[in-house]
């Protein structure tokens, strides 16, 4: 048990979230740069909310306006990359309880891992 | 195509006064860094008034605020683990099995804001308000550590060292060794918790003064553990509802540019500048807002305005 311990796993989660969440500020950041191209065109009307089942809320459609540099891909983008970052941190749970033959809370991290991941599959992409 | 509205803004009927996409981003910037930094320096959170202020001051839709609060609530929570890992006072494996319960409910939560009227989450959003700014001066007294262990708990594992040397009112009155505390009431605490997700994923916040709840009044966890752990569990808890919010259309880029990074800058520069601010002060400041704020969501919500 000694082996790895509750605070090692916490130090490397940490570390991995302290990346996670700097390389997604800087890729919305980038983005946010890009959409001042068009700093002076007139807000859209936001006071009304519009379903749109659009092309952003797709991973393929990102990254297929990633490369042809379009702000809003971008950000969304980096948007992705900061819900990923919680998730990996219950991976590395599940990969950590593991290492401690906590075969409890290996379970637990799953059960919360598959809850994230439901989630997401039956409601994104 | 909702990319057009970067690309292509005019495809979007532009506001009457037609404020420009810069001067938009730049305000709701400054607004969000602001929100940041006070809801770190209180530790209330900035989440919780960003909603409003984005309702409220810049007319954006409800969902469209809940969706980019949601996203910046991310980005605290991961963005301040650094600190809390070197305090090592955060429980992980009360954290995790606690998650379930915040994960399911964030997910029924996220659910019923695609469901329930805007006005409707206007009023609850302002009630929780309300309820952040008085649990911000509930007393910190606490009680008495020493109980049985829950055999649920121990059987969980629901249990931990406070470490000797950390300065806080516990471990003062405990002596320089360190304490062992065992979760109590876990049902209860369980049950709060699931609650605490519901709420995070219908109002697009992290909800931590619920989370604190269920742990150091429920749970009777130590306080400085109930937030260090509640801080790691809001980052999961709202991942689980951005795939909802993501696949309904609540997160619009445009918006959520501004208030992910000026929150992310806010929270970092508060955590700085927390060792020499008058925290008393702020608290009763940032306070006397948020129950402002609820007012007035509870009014404009009753009136149908939002």
């Amino acid at each position: 048990m000694a082996l790895y311990t509750d605070h090692a796993m916490e130090t490397a989660i940490g570390k991995m979230l302290r990346v996670g969440v700097t390389v997604s500020a800087v890729t919305v950041l980038a983005g946010g740069l890009i959409s001042l191209r068009h700093a002076w065109a007139p807000l859209p009307d936001y006071s009304h909310f519009v379903r749109e089942r659009a092309s952003l809320d797709s991973a393929t459609g990102i990254l297929h306006g990633i490369k042809s540099l379009e702000a809003a891909s971008v950000i969304q983008l980096g948007i992705l990359l900061l819900i990923a970052t919680p998730i990996v941190r219950v991976v590395m749970c599940v990969a950590g309880f593991a290492r401690q033959h906590d075969w409890l809370y290996v379970i637990v991290s799953s059960a919360v891992l598959v809850i994230l991941l439901y989630s997401l599959w039956q409601h994104g992409s | 195509m909702r990319k057009a509205s970067f690309d292509h803004p005019a495809e979007r009927e532009p506001v009457s006064n037609a404020m420009s996409l810069l001067w938009f981003t730049v305000m709701v910037f400054f607004t969000s860094l602001f929100a940041g930094l006070l809801g770190s320096l209180t530790g209330l959170g900035g989440g919780v008034v960003i909603v409003p202020a984005l309702v409220l001051l810049f007319k954006v839709d409800m969902r469209y605020a809940i969706g980019a609060s949601l996203v910046s609530v991310i980005a605290t929570s991961s963005g301040a683990a650094a600190a809390y890992v070197r305090d090592g006072l955060s429980n992980i494996r009360i954290g995790m099995f606690l998650e379930i319960a915040t994960t399911l409910g964030a997910m029924m939560g996220a659910y019923l804001a695609t469901r329930v009227s805007t006005h409707a989450i206007a009023i609850v959003f302002g009630i929780v308000l309300l309820y952040s700014a008085f649990a911000s001066f509930r007393g910190r007294e606490s009680v008495a550590k020493e109980t049985k262990p829950d055999a649920l708990a121990v059987r969980l594992k629901l249990e931990g060292d406070y470490p000797a040397g950390s300065v806080s009112e516990e471990t003062l009155r405990a002596g320089p060794a360190a304490t062992h505390y065992t979760a109590q009431r876990v049902p209860l605490g369980f049950g709060i918790m699931f609650g605490a997700g519901a709420l995070s994923g219908l109002l697009g916040i992290g909800s931590g003064a619920v989370k604190v709840l269920a742990m150091d009044q429920a749970m009777k966890l130590p306080f400085k553990v109930s937030t260090t752990t509640s801080n790691f569990m809001i980052g999961v808890t709202a991942a689980a509802s951005a795939g909802i919010y993501l696949s309904r259309g609540y997160i619009d880029a445009q918006i959520a540019m501004p208030v992910v990074l000026g929150v992310l800058m806010g929270s970092l520069l508060g955590s700085k500048l927390l060792p020499r601010a008058p925290v008393r002060t702020l608290k009763m400041v940032f306070a006397l807002v948020i129950v402002a704020l609820g007012v007035e969501m509870i009014y404009s919500g009753t009136k149908g305005r939002i």
